[in-house]
């Protein structure tokens, strides 16, 4: 062990057996630590959210709507519960990732509870209460996760069978009699009452295969192959993983008609690929992959063709007006410039007027009434939490779990991305969910279970009293 | 593995960034042009949904908001109805708003630039958004007079304060109830503006100063005194050839004088007895003598052909074309051919030689008090110009008073009170009913108001109406609830 902690200690009681006493008091005192923080941030948290839920009460009606906020005590209580559990089983997880979750999911919940005002929705039809619901049960699987995945490295085992899982949700929504048309693409899956995005699950399952397999395969991935202009180019072999993602992103984009998901799943692959490979001659092979099956496709398929259209002539009347045109996206637009700066206020603007405010254009309806004073607070909780993510790829030990925080962080942080890069332009929009903010269940349940798996990875990384994590602090 | 890593935590980065000036771009930098977009209804709600300022006159409430239980907090309502629409205009749903309503949105809505802090301080303590309160210079004894006086003829009037410019009263008739119009149910807002627009009296136009502009008849011969005294070269004694009957040259038109004789005895008659008795045949011949140029200069000076006239509504502008013939500027010169006026631009002629040749700028406005009463605009009089000197004003209102006094302009006649005046009954088409006019001030010592009067459609009686016999008595009565104040 290296001098620092040696000092820390100090003293002359530990002389002797000082490693072992080392090892012991860091493991009691600095869990105790992280998870006092995790608890001051996540009443931080609760109280952001219960102070946003109020304003959208008082803004919009002009008093506090006590059923909902005494719903709202489920998933309260669930993640109290959920930071106690963390205590036990991984009391030296992220102290940043479970607040920075609680906040959006509150955000989220007091902005759809608003919708759900101004559009006259009340008691099971509110997606509000369903949102909160939604919200119990997403937080109650992470506690069953953090519970049941207590060593991380066993998902490692599972990698193919997380392929194949993740494959088949990804295709569950053109299966015929489940499969159901939403308003932008075919991503919803319905049985019986229940309707679910699946695409949701596969991208954590899809992350634990990629990494699974990256780990075991990066060798022959990075080491062999020709340079040309000082890249390294792949044997021609190596190139199925890319090509299979590939078909399987462009299938996506065929069939679902959704180029978000694609673009999702093809940038997590991608980026994932690099990190394992180190190799920039992967990136440049994908994107020149992805650009030329989107342009193909974008000549071919009249809907992806449209949707360029909407994003680079959304203010256009004849594109704006038409079936299926840039209404809403410029709506959004529009909402988004009222809300100016400061914004309109919780409850006192008219997210409403935007279609699928609830959903899609989350991001919208709080940039209306929270201004870009409050974008910019969300996009830097994202970022946080995304970096948190990072910093257990960066300090773990095993690759598997390294890779699979990076992933898990990232496809977050895309999906961010892609969504409101959407909504605001950068991008062409595509239908994809907001993480934790938007409203459905499927979406607030896989990405809690991110929450969970961050939890795991990041109290593995930092449970083994390694020379290396200790000494490279030092 | 931690150099890639770094490397796409630099992407990530960059892709947060990317957000963040698309952010930026929409709801900081393109803020404006956005809601300013007709299709972004937003705007249209939130100024539906502000509790908008009240408009007055005096201390007559003509347009305020009230609450109301449906999706838009208030509701417009207008106690006055059709007395004040052409100040008033209406506030509405489904397209452009018009009169005050429209020009002082800004202002009402409680969106002026004047009103960021209370629009701040709005949001801080919750509190709903409020417009600013708009205090009219209409004197609501003074426009009820007119509106009484104008009866049920088609036609309008404008009383102004010659030293102010401040309008005292603006009638409009037809006129229309604004509160069909304010509806929050679109389809019958709808209905009633089209039943509105289809109305072939045009009761949505504001005749005081906008509309089909109509020929200004004899009233135009202010403008040419104004001109011909200004010149230097003629004094009210000047004479003019004064035939019975005139052709106009290059034509076979005769022209004649309303009485179809002579302008009093002689072969030449003076300046003073042509407006007098208003003759047309010396004020064609003034006319040619004078030339386009000069004619069209006093004209300009008055306030002709200024597109920026606002009060605040934007006026129509009034013109005095260029002729194509020596005939044409002779008809014009009397206020014939293709001189076309408002009602608005006949009072500011009278107002400027009312207020010694100064002639102030019209206007309704007086004051925008925000909601704590605080003043966020006081408007101050503001000179328009000086279209003639004030000897001329001088010479011109002794003209007046003699036109009313022993002239063709008795109409306005009030025992005690030297009233100045100028009639005018302006032909239209062959058989078309003429369009009457009067227009004056007083008292002529110390002129408290100038009005101007228009009847349109000859006041019903096709071509047997007469501008002092018919709109004379008119300008009379609204003088008089002035001076009655």
């Amino acid at each position: 062990m290296s001098a620092p902690q040696t000092s820390a200690i100090g003293g002359p009681a530990t002389q002797g057996s000082a490693p072992i006493t080392t090892t012991i008091r860091i493991r009691l005192r600095t869990p105790a630590r992280l998870r006092n923080l995790e608890l001051l941030l996540l009443l931080v948290a609760l109280a952001t959210s219960a102070a946003a839920l109020a304003l959208v009460d008082l803004g919009a009606v002009g008093e506090i709507d006590a059923a909902m906020f005494a719903l709202c005590g489920i998933p309260v209580v669930l993640v109290l519960v959920l930071h106690l559990v963390e205590r036990v089983v991984a009391p030296e997880g992220d102290p940043f990732v479970v607040p920075i979750a609680t906040v959006l999911t509150g955000l989220g919940v007091a902005m759809i509870h608003r919708l759900d005002i101004a559009e006259g929705h009340d008691g099971w039809a509110a997606y509000g209460v369903r949102q909160v619901v939604w919200a119990a049960i997403a937080i109650a699987i992470a506690i069953a996760g953090l519970l049941l995945v207590r060593n991380h490295r066993v998902l490692q085992r599972y990698r193919y069978i997380a392929m194949f899982l993740g494959v088949v949700l990804l295709l569950l929504p053109v299966i015929p009699v489940i499969g159901e048309t939403g308003a932008n693409a075919d991503v919803w899956v319905r049985i019986g009452v229940f309707s679910f995005q699946p695409g949701e699950f596969a991208k954590i399952l899809l992350a634990i295969f990629f990494a699974g397999y990256l780990v075991t395969a990066r060798d022959s991935l990075s080491m062999v192959g020709r340079t040309f202009l000082g890249l390294r180019l792949p044997r021609a072999r190596d190139l199925g993983p890319i090509l299979v993602v590939w078909v399987l992103s462009m299938g996506v984009i065929v069939i679902q008609r959704d180029l978000g998901t694609a673009l999702l799943y093809f940038g997590l692959f991608l980026v994932m690929l690099y990190v394992a490979t180190g190799r920039a001659s992967w990136i440049l092979i994908g994107l020149a992959l992805f650009a030329g099956g989107a342009w193909v496709a974008a000549r071919l398929l009249p809907y992806v063709a449209a949707r360029f259209e909407n994003w680079l002539d959304a203010f256009n009347p004849e594109v704006y007006d038409r079936d299926g045109g840039s209404y809403q996206l410029v709506q959004g637009i529009f909402g988004l410039a009222d809300g100016g700066l400061i914004g309109t206020g919780l409850g006192r603007g008219r997210p409403d007027l935007v279609p699928l405010a609830e959903s899609d254009y989350i991001i919208a309806s709080l940039g209306e009434e929270l201004g870009l004073i409050g974008v910019f607070a969300i996009l830097c909780l994202y970022l946080i939490f995304v970096a948190r993510g990072f910093r257990i790829g960066v300090a773990g030990q095993d690759d598997f779990g390294r890779l699979l925080a990076v992933g898990l962080s990232f496809v977050v942080g895309l999906q961010v991305f892609i969504v409101i890069g959407g909504v605001t332009r950068i991008i062409p929009l595509t239908g994809l969910t907001t993480p934790f903010l938007a409203a459905g269940g499927s979406s607030l349940v896989a990405n809690w279970l991110i929450v969970a798996l961050l939890l795991r990875l990041s109290d593995s990384v930092r449970q083994q009293p390694h020379a290396v994590v200790d000494g490279g602090g030092a | 593995m931690n150099k890639e890593l770094r490397r796409v935590s630099v992407l990530i980065l960059a892709m947060f960034l990317a957000l963040c000036t698309s952010t930026t771009v929409i709801q900081v930098v393109q803020q404006e042009s956005l809601q300013a977009d007709s299709r972004n209804v937003r705007t249209l709600y939130a100024s539906f949904s502000v509790e908008r300022g009240q408009i007055l006159a005096g201390d007559t409430v003509i347009a305020q908001s009230v609450a109301s239980s449906d999706q838009y907090k208030y509701q417009r309502v207008y106690p006055q109805g059709e007395l004040y629409a052409p100040v008033t205009g209406y506030f509405t749903l489904n397209g452009e708003n018009t009169g005050l309503e429209g020009a002082l949105n800004d202002y009402l809505s409680g969106r002026a630039n004047e009103q960021f802090l209370d629009r701040l301080n709005a949001i801080l303590t919750g509190q709903n958004p409020r417009g600013a309160t708009v205090q009219t210079t209409i004197d609501p004894v003074v426009q009820q007079a007119a509106w009484d006086a104008l009866g049920d003829l088609q036609g309008a009037i404008v009383a102004i304060e010659p030293s102010t410019g401040r309008i005292l009263a603006m009638v409009s008739k037809p006129s229309f109830d604004p509160n069909l119009l304010a509806g929050h149910v679109q389809s019958d807002v709808l209905a009633n503006y089209d039943q509105l627009l289809t109305d072939p009296t045009e009761p949505l136009v504001n005749r005081t100063i906008a509309g089909d502009l109509n020929p200004p008849g004899s009233t135009f011969k202010l403008v040419m005194s104004s001109a011909a005294l200004s010149s230097g070269d003629y004094t009210p004694d000047s004479q003019l050839p004064n035939p019975p009957s005139f052709v106009l040259p290059g034509t076979s038109t005769t022209i004649t004088n309303s009485g179809g004789s002579a302008c009093g005895g002689g072969e030449t008659t003076s300046i003073a007895t042509a407006l007098r008795l208003s003759c047309n045949i010396p004020f064609a011949n003034l006319g040619s003598q004078l030339g386009y140029d000069t004619i069209h200069d006093q004209a300009v000076a008055y306030g002709f052909e200024d597109p920026d006239i606002q009060v605040p509504m934007a006026v129509t502008p009034s013109v005095f074309p260029e002729p194509e013939s020596e005939a044409q500027l002779m008809l014009q010169s009397f206020g014939q051919g293709n001189d076309r006026v408002t009602p608005l631009q006949v009072a500011m002629v009278s107002a400027a030689i009312a207020n010694g040749g100064e002639l102030m700028s019209p206007t309704l406005l007086q004051r925008v008090t925000a909601p704590d009463l605080s003043v966020l605009q006081d408007f101050a009089p503001t000179v328009y110009g000086h279209p003639i000197s004030a000897e001329v004003a001088a010479t011109m209102t002794q003209l007046m008073v003699a036109n009313v006094a022993s002239g063709v302009a008795s109409g306005a006649r009030i025992d005690g009170v030297d009233v100045a005046g100028k009639s005018g009954t302006a032909q239209n088409g062959k058989d078309d009913p003429y369009t009457l006019w009067y227009t004056g001030f007083a008292p002529a010592d110390d002129p408290q108001v100038a009005v101007a009067v228009l009847l349109e459609d000859g006041a019903g009686l096709g071509q047997h109406g007469s501008g002092n016999g018919n709109a004379g008595p008119i300008a009379k009565k609204v003088i008089e609830a002035v001076l009655n104040r």
